[in-house]
């Protein structure tokens, strides 16, 4: 489908984000390419919305070099390229599903010419997230998860070629949850778009073509599981995650004995 | 690709989905018609003896109440945009914040003239309101009221954290300009501080503006200057309203 030389769909060099005192992301260097689903994946609190927000140009104090398909994180022709899912369901409560996706449509592609086009995408981004027997259901009188799916469906709209998506799978129930996640590879392998897809819940990092481990602001790992899995010795991505994460722990105390070593020598 | 300053589609859209917001919820449209309408007629009793004095303070509040409820809200409207994560998401989509704003304004600027429509016309036609102007130039004033309350709501809903903060700066922002607009006392009777300050205060513009029209046939020259400086003063708080709207934040 791209026509385009299929750059990565998102580069990072030395990125770094301040939020108050503190310094939530750690220069960092990853890379998220095109047509892959890459899953972001550590504990809450480690930074992965933070380094989402960066992506989508909404952090502010971000340094670094950040490229998004091919343009500086938060060009303003970017905005219609990239389909962003905050955790929290940013929909209106008082509209009904059909009335938040024709709303979010018309400011992503508005005019009266447009209209056909619009609901054509409104009715098949329903679809896809399986509230069409909910449509004209209040985003307010739907259950924390249906009411996330209408934010996912947002932004599933128009065809965007990079999906930001915050931990979007949480608190679905199995079925819905597969075929979510068989929507995400239909969206990479037929559309070739990128997916950064964060999540906190382990056995999702099996269905990710590649992987990046994040801990306290630090990416410990960039790489597909099976590689995870292989370099590690590790059954599971979760076990090579601790393997990791004991490793760094290792090395930085070493780091630190050694230190003392010497100042003390 | 580029985003224009402000496109007509994605304003309009705007507009129709806040009116569509508040149709899905009819309690609060029945709140911000009947409520003045029923304030008025509570007026009108409370100076049954004095039909002068019900002229003279009747047509000031139909100034004055198209400012108060469209304060009220648009400043927890957009304060809710702000907390639900919907403000930034559509700043990270191809909409300008001038298209949010203007799009506030039209929606809340049609139901004003819906408000003022009832309460003008219950003033009066109802209530024996005494005009010696126009109606029509009321309508234009509540209308710039209306504007002028939606700028203002926007503009502090930046500084609310929560709704119970919002609803506080009604209190701050509105009662002074009550007392000073010159419907208690006329305002050239005031301490000359408290006069200087009602110079440069909206609301007394509002005020005054309604009893231009109250008290003299044609348009007067106070009049057109009431219009200007409320003109003025909306778009110049609706300015900074778009200011206050980040595209990043901490």
């Amino acid at each position: 489908m791209m026509n385009k030389e299929p750059g990565p769909a998102i580069r990072a060099t030395g990125l770094t984000a301040v939020r108050g005192p503190r310094t939530v992301l750690r220069d960092l260097d990853f890379t998220v390419p095109a047509g892959r689903v890459t899953g972001l994946l550590g504990p809450s609190g480690c930074g992965k919305s933070t380094l989402m927000r960066a992506v989508m140009g909404t952090q502010a104090k971000v340094a670094g070099d950040l490229r998004v398909l091919g343009l500086p994180a938060g060009h303003p022709s970017l905005r219609a390229r990239i389909g962003y899912v905050t955790q929290a369901p940013a929909v209106f409560a008082d509209l009904t599903v059909r009335q938040n996706l024709e709303y979010f449509a018309a400011v992503l592609d508005p005019g009266r010419r447009a209209a056909a086009r619009r609901e054509e995408n409104v009715t098949r981004a329903i679809r896809d997230v399986d509230l069409t027997s909910h449509a004209d259901a209040l985003a307010a009188h739907l259950s924390g998860g249906q009411r996330s799916r209408v934010s996912l469906a947002v932004a599933l709209l128009g065809s965007p070629e990079l999906l930001v998506l915050d931990e979007p799978t949480v608190g679905l129930d199995p079925v819905l949850r597969r075929d979510l996640w068989d929507l995400f590879h239909a969206l990479a392998a037929d559309r070739g778009a990128g997916l950064l897809i964060s999540s906190h819940v382990m056995d999702e990092a099996e269905r990710c073509h590649g992987l990046l481990l994040m801990r306290e602001g630090e990416i410990l790992a960039q790489d597909s599981p099976d590689d995870l899995r292989a370099r590690t010795g590790a059954d599971t991505v979760e076990a090579a995650f601790l393997t990791l994460i004991d490793q760094a722990a290792e090395a930085a105390t070493a780091a630190t004995r050694s230190h003392s070593q010497e100042t003390s020598r | 690709m580029s985003t224009p300053p402000l496109s007509p589609a994605r304003t309009v859209a705007t507009a129709a989905r806040v009116l569509r917001q508040l149709r899905n919820d009819p309690r609060t449209i029945a709140l911000l018609l009947l409520v003045p309408c029923l304030l008025l007629l509570l007026l009108r009793y409370v100076f049954d003896g004095s039909p002068q004095t019900f002229d003279d303070i009747g047509a000031s509040l139909l100034g004055i109440f198209p400012l108060i409820t469209m304060f009220l809200v648009t400043s927890i409207a957009t304060l809710r945009e702000r907390t639900s994560g919907t403000l930034e998401r559509l700043l990270a989509m191809p909409l300008g914040k001038a298209d949010f704003i203007a799009g506030y304004a039209l929606a809340f600027g049609t139901l004003a003239v819906v408000q003022s429509l009832l309460t003008t016309g219950l003033a009066v036609w109802g209530l024996g309101l005494d005009v010696t102007g126009s109606p029509w130039l009321l309508l234009l004033v509540a209308l710039l009221d209306a504007i002028l309350g939606t700028a203002l709501g926007l503009f502090v809903s930046a500084f609310a954290a929560s709704e119970f903060q919002a609803v506080q700066f009604m209190p701050a922002v509105i009662f002074p300009q009550l007392l000073l607009c010159g419907l208690f006392t006329p305002r050239d009777q005031m301490q000359p501080v408290l006069e200087a300050v009602s110079d440069v205060l909206p609301m007394s513009y509002a005020v005054d503006g309604m009893n231009e029209v109250q008290q003299h046939a044609g348009v007067t020259g106070d009049f057109v200057r009431d219009v200007l400086v409320m003109v003025g003063c909306a778009l110049l708080v609706l300015a900074v309203g778009a200011a206050t709207l980040r595209r990043r934040t901490a």
